[in-house]
């Protein structure tokens, strides 16, 4: 910061004795202000008629593809140089070190404002106002978060989520710290192995899991053919009678749990197993030598050392686990008292189109990851620290 | 405490290789052992085994009179000294110090007073409540060894615990680890790579070599300090201990009317008869050729030792170093320097020829800085020929070598 201040304070002195010598250096500095104010005018403009030449034709779209890349990607440099030009030549000296930053985060702040900013504003309006966002709500407002907590079907959701938001990250954490504890203890071939098994599932899409197991949980009535189930499949061949597993309240929620605790064990289990190794081998070897039995080094030393770990783990999963949508949709649609806040949220919105109670849902949401964002920020922040 | 019994013990890898081999060593009951050795020479392993952190492929290890070679560390009774402290970083210094006493379900006031009593003597009371991380490296050092000394083991194990000090730090708390020692009178082994560290602490010194296939033993020689220095049992021992290391040379004997003569490129000095009886069977030897031993110390310049003709080398000075009270002068002899069976086995791996090691051979000596000696000039240094070493070129070993028998004359 001490130094930018000093540069400008340097660059007239040469320039005020050209000045002297003649007027080029004056025409010098008004052709470098003009090219300033030029070079992010046609920048903007360079953008704003690539974009519409491209919105209106009907050229190959692999061509429009490369010259949206090539034309954005030059243009937004363009843009950006021009403006810092802007804020060197035209700016006076003084302020100039104070605006530059604003320049090149600007755009960024514009682009969050627009689309995360007033969006969430808008949304927080509109949960106070009835169905079709004309009036305000009834109850002075209100209405909507009264329905919500008066509506059963709306409660069970929410009681759905909080249930979701207990058991899913704690069985994600707990099951993935046993493998990233267990891999461990593992040769180096075998443990990379069986760590990507069980990652693998990270990379599929919610919907694509939801399908995966809607054929786990697969069940057809005696006499409407043989069960394609694996779970049906195993329970008959155990010489039980088929169950529609989908159907059995309250456990069907805990089975439509599964399948995001099988989602997440990975995620969990690679973060987990990296800080676990970080734990330094001779501070194991001297609990052991203190005395301790393998389970004891695992909870006084291990636990302890990646406890922070495991926090920014288990506020992440939650963060998922309050927006889960997906997985109800495509599973049971929220039927069978199966229904979450998001699933419950959209279909206020695209099914009974009522903009206000959906709103709401979505203001209750909000307010529910916000403390998670919280602590994982915090907790992300030591974790730099201590690093 | 207990004594430690080490019984042809053996540590192979899972990948065939070997690092330690037949290693017989008796720790005695409150005797403060130090391993020694460069680098790779399987020091840490013995340690890391008789503390059970590393399974035994061979032999065996008594703790007391327990065999201990399937029992785990926890149950061995024994504490450990790390080389950067292993301390537990979430824990206070307290709970560090106090954690194996808890894990042994150890009556509160009773934990309570021996951490207290420790960190007394360790002079670490005042940071009990600190985490480890707020303490400067010898703090750290000092709450590792108040974590091994609150347990009131059977035996201490320190791996190279002052290593990770500065030079001055590391001096001081030297002496305090063998004030400490002579306190509780613990059995302790102790690893070190400094031979100065190992001089000063050790009871007894075991000096290690890395094994090799032809030697696939680690064990030089077992000793006091002084013993390791006047009576070594062969070349690598007499390298190893002493700084500036032993002079070493090819040369043979030569008898004379009852006088015998040593005699090494253009020198030709006449033994003390001191030096002849330290080395029975030296007889044998006579005319043939052997590795002569010459520590620094035992040179001093004609003009402080007196003229002694047959006792004196002259030579053409490299480089000199004024130390202040004495002074090192370097120098080279011309004969082909000395090859150990280590240096050949090493020249066998990298498959080159003895003799790209030149045809001269590096000396230092250390006088006195009472009379100067110019660079570049020549010195006559009369030798204390009865402190001579001599070894057998083909085994490396001293000729007539007797443990217990010496005498710092």
């Amino acid at each position: 910061m001490a130094e930018p201040p000093v540069l400008p304070d340097k660059a007239p002195e040469p320039r005020r004795r050209l000045l002297s010598a003649g007027a080029r250096g004056s025409l010098l500095s008004i052709l470098r202000m003009a090219a300033a104010l030029a070079v992010p005018i046609i920048g903007f403009l360079l953008l704003w008629l690539t974009f519409n030449f491209l919105r209106d034709s009907d050229a190959n779209r692999l061509l429009v593809a490369v010259v949206a890349i090539v034309v954005g990607v030059g243009g937004i440099w363009l843009l950006y140089w021009g403006m810092d030009l802007l804020v060197s030549t035209v700016l006076p000296a003084r302020i100039r070190e104070s605006v530059r930053p604003a320049v090149f985060v600007g755009p960024a702040l514009v682009i969050l404002a627009v689309y995360l900013i007033y969006p969430a504003i808008n949304t927080t309006i509109l949960a106070f106002k009835d169905a079709k966002g004309e009036n305000w709500a009834s109850q002075g407002g209100l209405g909507n978060f009264i329905d919500i907590f008066t509506n059963s079907e709306t409660l069970v959701a929410i009681r759905n989520s909080l249930l979701w938001v207990v058991i899913v990250p704690a069985a994600s954490v707990i099951i993935g710290l046993a493998f990233a504890t267990l891999t461990d203890k593992l040769g180096r071939r075998t443990e990379s192995t069986a760590k990507s098994m069980i990652f693998l599932p990270m990379a599929i899409s919610l919907v694509g899991a939801s399908i995966v197991w809607g054929f786990v949980y697969s069940f057809r009535s005696a006499g409407f053919g043989e069960q394609i189930g694996l779970l049906n499949g195993i329970w008959t061949g155990m010489g039980n009678k088929p169950v529609a597993w989908l159907l059995q309240e309250p456990w069907n929620n805990l089975y439509l749990m599964v399948i995001l605790i099988w989602l997440q064990t990975g995620f969990a289990m690679v973060i987990l197993s990296a800080a676990i190794k970080s734990v330094p081998e001779d501070l194991l070897e001297a609990a052991r030598i203190d005395g301790a039995s393998e389970w004891k080094v695992f909870t006084r030393v291990v636990l302890p050392s990646i406890a922070s770990t495991v926090v920014v783990v288990v506020t992440t999963i939650t963060i998922v686990v309050w927006k889960v949508f997906d997985i109800v949709f495509v599973m049971t649609g929220g039927r069978f008292n199966t229904s979450v806040v998001a699933q419950r949220m959209v279909k206020e919105f695209f099914t009974f189109r009522n903009d206000g109670v959906g709103a709401a849902l979505a203001v209750i949401l909000f307010i529910a990851v916000i403390p998670m964002m919280v602590v994982n920020v915090r907790k992300f922040r030591q974790q730099e620290e201590t690093r | 405490m207990a004594e430690i019994v080490l019984e042809s013990l053996g540590k192979i890898y899972p990948d065939g290789t070997r690092a330690v081999g037949d290693v017989n060593l008796t720790i005695e009951d409150g005797e403060f052992l130090v391993l020694v050795g460069p680098s790779g020479c399987g020091k840490s392993t013995v340690l890391r085994m008789v503390a059970g952190l590393e399974e035994v492929s061979e032999g065996t290890i008594h703790i007391g009179d327990v065999l201990v070679n399937d029992v785990p560390p926890k149950d061995r009774d024994i504490a450990m000294v790390f080389q950067n402290y292993a301390l537990y970083p979430h824990m206070s210094v307290f709970d560090n110090m106090a954690f194996g006493l808890r894990l042994r379900k150890m009556d509160k006031e009773e934990i309570r007073r021996r951490v207290e009593e420790a960190a007394a003597v360790l002079e670490i009371t005042d940071f009990l409540g600190r985490k480890p991380k707020a303490l400067s490296g010898g703090q750290r050092q000092r709450v590792a060894m108040g974590r091994a000394i609150v347990r009131e083991p059977k035996a201490f194990l320190m791996d190279e615990p002052l290593s990770n000090l500065d030079a001055k730090l590391r001096v001081q708390m030297r002496t305090e680890l063998g004030r400490l020692h002579g306190r509780l009178k613990t059995t302790t082994v102790y690893v070190t790579h400094d031979q100065v560290e190992a001089m000063t602490l050790g009871h007894r010194v075991a000096v290690l070599k890395a094994v090799t296939a032809k030697r696939p033993d680690n064990l030089q020689q077992v000793a006091p300090p002084s013993e390791l220095f006047y009576n070594p049992a062969n070349l690598f021992v007499a390298g190893f201990i002493g700084s500036p290391a032993m002079n070493m040379v090819t040369g043979h004997l030569e008898g004379t009317g009852g006088e015998v003569f040593a005699v090494f490129g253009p020198h030709r000095l006449r033994v003390d008869a001191k030096a002849l009886q330290r080395h029975p069977g030296l007889e044998k030897f006579m005319g043939r050729d052997l590795v002569i031993g010459i520590r620094p110390g035992d040179f001093e310049d004609h003009r402080i030792a007196g003229e002694e003709p047959e006792r004196t080398m002259e030579v053409k000075v490299d480089v000199t170093e004024v130390l202040g009270s004495e002074t090192f002068v370097h120098y080279m002899v011309p004969v082909a320097p000395v090859v150990t069976p280590e240096i050949e086995e090493l020249l066998a791996d990298t498959g080159s020829d003895p003799a790209t090691l030149g045809d001269e051979t590096k000396f230092s000596s250390r006088v006195s800085s009472d009379v100067a000696i110019p660079a570049g000039g020549t010195a006559r240094l009369v030798v204390e020929t009865a402190k001579f070493h001599f070894f057998d070129p083909e085994t490396g070993q001293r000729i007539g070598y007797r443990p217990g028998a010496f005498s710092a004359a």
